[in-house]
């Protein structure tokens, strides 16, 4: 594997970045979309819509990281994974209590200023836990998608309610997890169910009064393009689920939400066709909702191959040319990059060990192998049916120039059993969904490991990587500081060379790590969090 | 009538517990209301109210009403249909351990559920409460269109007050507060606002080492720590030891007794009882 040179490891204080008195202004959108002007600040899920999840920050650098102490913990009330990550706001933390509850934080000591509370409807039901992964920001307002598939808009002063508006029916298996996007003037989310027969929408709401201004189906309908990739009426119980933020690109006005699998996820008999736009990434106008491109990762998916990663903008040397990309490792175990002003694919290949691709046409269209489709006998795929990775957030360092992805290596044994499909795990808790406790594990490494590995974007061959004997489910962070932040279910908040992947710094949290951490600088001081079981700790260099 | 009943025995009066705080109890009372409990005339009116304990016993019954009864009954006790506690009307006439009885134990197969983890003791002071309330209503008729009118102007209410999305965010949000307050209450508050601020309502004061004090609506505090909301409005948080000093402060909120007439007040509280929810839905 290639190595970077050693970085520099003289502290540099970033003064100007760091000693920011707070600001009462409100957050507009033009903040939003600059956030590199205020790298104290954490205004959006992946800090920029770019989704990179790097900070300028560098007061935490790999010359001082050793030096991290705990600055406080906060507890949630809350029994759920903690998969929120936190905006930062000029000296304020807002979070949500899984699975509803918006709370405003001192960013210092981590004291709580107020809480508010939202009863979830009984009739909410969620495939994989009452989660909520953030909340969004614009003007002095807090947007959140709620479990029973409302979207609310909280004061951020005050953490009353400003307006609440029903996006759909729980009682129809409808949720929202995904911390929301806004865009402009609108505030816009997805819905999730995928798994239990929805149809899903991305849907945007005027941020003032929560009206609805434009809706697109990931799935279309009679009459729309790709309809016919849908045997019969299967469209309407198609899935296709969205629920992980998109990114953004102010120069073509496009927003990229990948959308996850077809619905019923392992038996695609009675769904025959590509099932369109399931697994794939859609590029929609954010003023119209009109579709514009979109790229199928995963056509006709009987293995569960969600593709609601968050999709991360950069702009890289391309076979010797400057080329506006997005960068995506895919739950089915293949990474791509795009085209992301036009969707055209111009490379892709497996990220784990594969079993089951042979290659992709002229047209960037996934190919399998002949003899690895699903059938009544079982057999052994590569990745596991819970793929590669799942929803949790990756970086991209515009420093190293590198692609930070946590994820996993597995393999699982799918058939057809009579009439309903069985996906068995050689050991299913090689890849069981996160939980709030520590569980002990007993895999070999042959069976399972979790990893977060550097790639290089020009070739998408690894650079680095640390290797854990658990699996993760935990984002990784970038910063200035030549350091990659992450971790994963052993509980273990780890500091890696951004450069090499030498492990600098570990704690021990005590819980699983469900989450991507984020920084922000208050008062002169840089701060590194993360949520670990069912709370959220944060770092600082000590005194 | 209930299928969990008040446990304790049939002919033991509320008052003979009133060693366990209630001394300060009037022993009159007390036989009266026995004598009343026994003769079972215990209807809806004006002598209940004489009958009850201290205006303490009212004060925690109306603070474990709002906590518990006014999300179904309403602030004003009149949203069931055959019910109103503000003209002392109940679906038939019921003695003191009945509504407490009642209030315990529920009623099956009725939306009225079941508290077992109140005591006898707060379910009386409840009733106590209850009993209360047709003495309370405002004398005059108010006028909410002349209330608003008044909120958003000469009362100068918004300065520090938010009705649906409007107004400052220093004082309470009273978007909803018809649904929570009656509006003798409201009366009060506008008359004699020191008299009740709840723990949430309260203001605290910082001086920091260097520079003014800082006044701002108390959001939480510690030992060590205390956050507040300035009257700029916005989230502070400050360590106590690096104070000069630090402590709660008096409401600012003014007395309106000498700047309106009963007439405007009146009107004011028409307006906050009509305030029943700011969100859209």
């Amino acid at each position: 594997m290639r190595m970077f040179p050693s970085p520099n490891k003289t502290i540099v204080l970033a003064a100007g970045f760091l000693a920011c008195a707070p600001l009462s202004a409100d957050v507009t959108f033009e903040r939003i979309l600059n956030a590199d002007a205020e790298p104290h600040n954490w205004l959006s899920y992946s800090r920029t819509l770019s989704n990179q999840r790097y900070s300028p920050l560098d007061q935490i650098n790999t010359g001082n990281v050793q030096n991290l102490e705990l600055a406080w913990i906060w507890q949630a009330r809350s029994l759920e994974k903690f998969e929120a990550t936190a905006l930062a706001v000029d000296g304020i933390l807002y979070t949500v209590q899984a699975p509803n509850d918006v709370v405003a934080l001192d960013a210092e000591t981590g004291r709580v200023f107020w809480t508010y509370h939202h009863e979830p409807s009984p009739d909410a039901r969620l495939c994989c836990g009452r989660v909520n992964r953030g909340l969004a920001i614009l003007g002095d307002t807090l947007y959140m998608g709620t479990i029973d598939a409302y979207l609310l808009a909280i004061d951020a002063k005050s953490g009353t309610l400003v307006w609440k508006t029903k996006v759909a029916e729980a009682a129809d298996r409808f949720s929202i997890t995904m911390s929301p996007n806004v865009i402009k003037d609108k505030v816009i989310v997805g819905t999730a169910g995928g798994d239990m027969g929805i149809r899903a929408h991305i849907s945007a709401f005027d941020a003032k009064t929560g009206e609805e201004v434009w809706r697109f189906y990931t799935i279309p309908g009679p009459g729309e393009p790709g309809n016919d990739t849908w045997l019969g009426d299967s469209w309407m119980t198609g899935g296709a689920a969205v629920w992980n933020a998109a990114a953004y690109d102010p120069e073509t006005n496009l927003a990229f939400w990948g959308t996850g699998n077809p619905a019923p996820d392992w038996d695609g008999s009675t769904r025959l066709g590509d099932n369109l736009y399931s697994d794939a990434v859609v590029a929609l106008d954010v003023d119209t909702g009109e579709l514009k491109w979109y790229y199928q990762f995963t056509p006709h998916d009987e293995l569960d191959y969600d593709a609601t990663q968050v999709p991360v903008l950069a702009d890289i040397e391309w076979r010797g040319e400057l080329r506006k990309v997005m960068l995506w490792a895919n739950r089915n175990g293949l990474m791509y990059v795009l085209d992301r002003v036009t969707g055209e694919f111009l490379h892709g290949k497996p990220y784990v060990v594969h079993n089951w691709w042979a290659g992709f046409d002229e047209n960037g269209r996934l190919i399998r192998k002949p003899d690895m489709e699903v059938t009544p006998e079982p057999k052994v795929f590569q990745p596991h049916v819970h793929g590669a990775i799942n929803w949790q957030p990756p970086s991209f360092s515009p420093k190293t120039g590198l692609y930070y992805v946590s994820h996993w290596e597995n393999s699982s044994i799918v058939g057809i059993e009579g009439q309903f499909p069985q996906a068995n795990g050689v050991n299913r808790r090689q890849t069981a969904m996160g939980q709030v406790n520590l569980e002990p594990f007993f895999n070999t490494e042959d069976e399972a490991y979790g990893v977060i590995r550097a790639y290089d974007p020009s070739t998408l061959d690894p650079v680095w990587e640390h290797r854990m004997a658990d699996i993760t489910w935990a984002g990784v962070l970038s910063t200035a500081g030549d350091l990659v932040f992450g971790g994963g279910r052993e509980g273990y908040f780890l500091a890696l060379d951004a450069g090499s992947g030498e492990l600098l710094w570990k704690a021990s949290l005590g819980g699983q790590i469900n989450a991507g951490p984020m920084t922000y600088a208050v008062n002169g001081r840089q701060y590194v969090t993360i949520a670990a079981g069912s709370a959220l700790f944060a770092f600082r260099l000590g005194d | 009538m209930h299928d969990r009943p008040v446990k304790r025995s049939n002919n033991k009066s509320r008052n003979d517990r009133s060693g366990t705080g209630g001394g300060h109890r009037n022993a009159t009372a007390r036989l009266l209301a026995c004598a009343a409990l026994a003769a079972g005339s215990l209807a809806a009116g004006p002598f209940a109210v004489a009958q009850h304990e201290t205006a303490y016993d009212v004060a925690d019954g109306l603070r474990a009403y709002q906590a518990s009864c006014a999300n179904c009954h309403g602030p004003d006790g009149d949203l069931i249909a055959g019910i109103n506690f503000s003209r002392g009307l109940f679906r038939r006439p019921l003695t003191d351990d009945e509504i407490a009885a009642i209030i315990i134990g529920g009623i099956p197969n009725t939306p009225m559920p079941p508290t077992p983890n109140m005591s006898e003791e707060q379910a009386l002071q409840i009733v106590a409460y209850l009993r209360s309330m047709p003495a309370a209503r405002t004398a005059l008729e108010g006028d909410s269109i002349r209330g608003q009118a008044l909120f958003e102007g000469k009362g100068g209410c918004m300065d520090c007050h938010r009705v649906a999305g409007r107004g400052s965010r220093l004082g309470p949000d009273l978007s909803q507060i018809g649904a929570v307050r009656r509006a003798a209450e409201l009366e009060r508050s506008l008359i004699d606002p020191q008299a009740e601020v709840l723990p949430q309502n309260r203001v605290y004061s910082v001086t920091p080492k260097s520079g003014e004090p800082i006044t701002g609506r108390l959001l939480n505090h510690d030992t060590f720590t205390v956050q507040i909301m300035d009257s700029d409005e916005r989230l502070r948080s400050f360590v106590k030891a690096e104070l000069v000093e630090h402590d709660f402060a008096e409401s600012p909120m003014p007395s309106f007794q000498d700047e309106m007439t009963p007439q405007e007040i009146a009107d004011l509280v028409s307006y906050l009882a009509s305030l029943n929810g700011g969100a859209t839905q």
